[in-house]
């Protein structure tokens, strides 16, 4: 029910990139074949193509964040825009300016696209419901919501190691409650077609009816793991020792971090995936964090690659516009 | 003004009225029923033929934003839209600006709404200075004001020891308390029911207990303390239950829900709609029905507007971020006939939880057809259809949930003490 009304224009193309859910399995396939074309632009001499040239890119990051914007941003140069950072935080809404109001300001600024991180929820679809028509949003992180380019790098990690989604089962580890990640993982891997999708973690960190969205929960992370394609950590906040949620990180390493004795009980073959950054030694031991079934650095190179296709597909290009197609 | 309705249906349940008759009005007061008094000559006739006349409707809760918060409405604005809807006695919470906790800000009230000439309002007093949950508020200054209750509004009282005296005192002013029960810790700043919905969409969760633990420490309270206890707008059928069996068990409590309570549920909030970002929060569709059970075995006999009209700019943010309530007093009426259209309640309890049962709450000599009362009446053509359309709504507040709803039923007059003070045909 979510997004696909506001997400795609009348065309059934991609106007918003707001969350997985609702979108369909081709056009998820869609975004992973443009960012398997653009994967190689990193590698050549000249990082560019001219697909975006002219166009005047905004990083709205009301929550602080380094690596997102970096990617975003990197991801807005090899497409030859042009980008504006703009760290609002609390300073524009703390001299009472409300939120339609900076977009607004930025829309007189003639922005083609705004890049949204938000510490709440639904903040990318109600930006996108208060932006001019010409205005591409996508979603670099709505509090618990979605981070669906996260979610979409995370597939397209996936689908170069196992090719297709069908057999496969995948495990999330770790704060379901409050990850983004986890909820637009859920969408994409299920859209996608896996055999199972499965969560684990502690009860305080599973979120009621977590089961509606299509996936089976454990509580104990051996079983959990058992017979598992893929597995997915998340990163454990700090705070989440505070308000009774957790006792202490050591415990939470004792029963959820991921060993290579842990591993053991996934297939031979599964990889082990991880959005960053990592906390060694409370969801993840660096044997298997630097292990040869990581992909966690793989990660963070595609997450460009998808950054820029779902820049281009929102703005109406492709890769074969410039004959660059791979 | 002497005015006599002619040829509408009379329903008043609670004297077991149901009967076209004529209904004579002078000096504020109904003055006959059926019969034509002697010597009565009417100065108005109102051709009420093939509608419905009712007591005036008493709304347990509504917020006219008077005084503090004008810009969400006033009680012209906001007493045209209740008149709109045939309500002519209103509940309002303390939670203004000033806070109703001293005899000048009932005095202003009385004064502000008298001006306002629209309905009669009655004000319930702080139950805790400031409603700050930490001191007593005067209640037996307050009461001799003019408030005809007390209530900490939204505002939650965390220490049971002070909420344990706060009955106790209200029980010897001899005053009902109106209690939201809502336990903030478990609420724990969250703005939509905990389920699947707010999982799916990632918003912090309130979950049942929030309701039922608070309704349960409050029961217990009550045991020990017998205070008249009220509890505002019942969200869980959980919380019902609690409801019905201290009832049964000869406790002095009642309870009442508001209308988007019966009609909406978590779903509806759908992609992030603020005009259902609402406290209590809408539950599941089993917590509706559930409340609705409660309404026809007499454990909720009110229903109320909880109308909390909003400027556009509070309800346009991302969910979290916006202010809860909805505006809804308008369509209180037509929205009860849609639950009676339905089959889900029958009129005669549909009328009786808008008017006479309310006022048995308020303990106000409201909500009946009778000779010698007080000449608030609505009338109701039940062949007209309403549209609920943000260009149409009276009130100042535009949040209805409800747009793009057609509702069968419209109010074309309702007389405040004799008066006309809402005709249909002149807006």
């Amino acid at each position: 029910m979510t997004g696909n009304i506001i997400q795609l224009d009348n065309n059934g193309n991609l106007k918003h990139f707001l969350s997985t859910e609702g979108l369909s399995q081709s056009l998820l396939q869609n975004i992973l074949d443009h960012a398997e074309s653009f994967a190689s632009v990193g590698e050549r001499h000249v990082k560019k193509v001219p697909l975006l040239r002219g166009k005047t890119i905004a990083n709205l990051f009301f929550e602080p964040s380094t690596r997102t914007r970096t990617t975003f941003e990197l991801a807005a140069k090899r497409l030859s825009a042009d980008i504006l950072n703009l760290n609002i935080s609390t300073s524009a809404t703390s001299k009472g300016e409300t939120l339609s109001d900076t977009l607004h300001t930025l829309e007189a600024m003639h922005c083609d696209m705004f890049i949204v991180r938000h510490a709440n929820s639904g903040a990318a679809h109600y930006i996108a419901t208060q932006v001019a028509p010409h205005i591409s949003v996508i979603n670099a992180g709505d509090g618990r919501h979605a981070h669906p380019t996260q979610a979409m790098l995370d597939m397209f990690t996936i689908r170069r190691h196992k090719q297709s989604f069908e057999n496969l089962r995948v495990a999330i580890v770790g704060d379901i409650l409050h990850s983004r990640v986890a909820r637009s993982e859920i969408h994409a891997l299920n859209t996608l077609g896996v055999l199972e999708t499965r969560v684990i973690a502690p009860h305080t960190l599973i979120p009621k009816g977590v089961e509606d969205l299509g996936v089976h929960v454990y509580h104990d992370i051996e079983t959990g793991l058992e017979g598992v394609d893929v597995i997915m950590m998340l990163r454990l906040q700090r705070e989440r020792m505070r308000g009774a949620l957790l006792p202490s990180e050591q415990e939470y390493y004792q029963r959820y971090g991921l060993t290579s004795e842990r591993l053991s009980f996934a297939k031979p073959d599964a990889i082990v995936m991880h959005p960053g950054p990592i906390n060694r030694g409370v969801e993840i031991d660096s044997s298997v964090a630097d292990g040869e079934r990581s992909v966690i650095l793989q990660q963070v190179s595609h997450g460009i690659a998808i950054r820029m296709a779902v820049m281009a597909m929102t703005m109406g290009r492709s890769n074969d516009d410039t004959g660059n197609a791979a | 003004m002497r005015i006599q309705v002619k040829g509408g249906r009379l329903l008043d349940p609670a004297n077991k009225l149901d009967a076209k008759q004529d209904l004579f009005i002078a000096e504020g007061k109904i003055l006959g029923i059926k019969k034509k008094p002697d010597g009565f000559d009417s100065d108005l006739q109102i051709n009420a033929k093939g509608k419905i006349v009712l007591p005036g409707l008493v709304d347990l809760c509504a917020r006219l934003r008077e005084p503090g918060l004008e810009y969400k409405g006033t009680f012209i604005t906001e007493g045209l839209a209740a008149n709109s809807s045939g309500i002519t006695s209103i509940c309002c919470p303390p939670d203004t600006d000033p806070i109703i906790d001293t005899p000048a800000v009932i005095e202003l009230i009385h004064q502000r709404s008298r001006d306002a000439g629209r309905t009669n309002i009655y004000p319930l007093g702080a139950l805790t200075q400031s409603l700050n949950s930490e001191q007593l508020a005067e209640m037996h200054i307050l009461k001799q004001a003019g408030c005809i209750g007390v209530s900490n509004a939204l505002k939650p009282i965390d220490n049971a020891e002070i909420l344990r005296r706060t009955f106790e005192y209200a029980h010897s002013c001899d005053l009902t308390i109106f209690l939201f029960a809502e336990d903030n810790a478990l609420k724990n700043k969250g703005v939509a029911h905990e389920g699947a919905l707010s999982t799916r969409l990632g918003l912090p969760a309130i979950p049942e207990s929030a309701e039922t633990v608070a309704i349960s420490r409050a029961l217990l309270l009550v045991e020990q303390t017998n205070v008249r206890l009220h509890f505002c707008r019942l969200s869980t059928a959980h919380g019902v239950q609690l409801i019905r069996a201290a009832q049964k068990q000869g406790l002095p409590v009642t309870a009442d829900v508001a209308i988007c309570n019966l009609h909406l549920t978590e779903m509806d909030i759908a992609d992030y709609n603020s005009d259902c970002h609402l406290q209590p929060p809408l539950r599941s569709e089993r917590d509706r029905t559930g409340l609705i059970a409660g309404i026809n075995d007499g454990s909720i006999t009110a229903v109320c507007s909880d109308h909390q009209p909003h400027e556009a700019d509070a309800k346009s943010a991302p969910f979290s971020l916006t202010e809860s309530g909805a505006s809804t007093i308008e369509h209180l009426l037509p929205l009860m006939l849609h639950l009676v259209n339905r089959k889900e309640l029958k009129l005669e309890k549909a009328i009786s939880l808008l008017t006479s049962q309310p006022s048995n709450i308020l303990n106000i000599d409201k909500g009946t057809l009778q000779v010698g009362k007080d000449a608030d009446i609505c009338i109701l053509d039940t062949d007209a259809s309403t549209s609920v359309d943000e260009n149409n709504l009276l009130s100042t507040g535009k949040n209805s949930p409800f747009k793009g709803w057609e509702l069968q039923g419209t109010v074309t007059h309702t007389l405040l003490n004799g008066e006309v003070v809402f005709d249909r045909s002149e807006l």
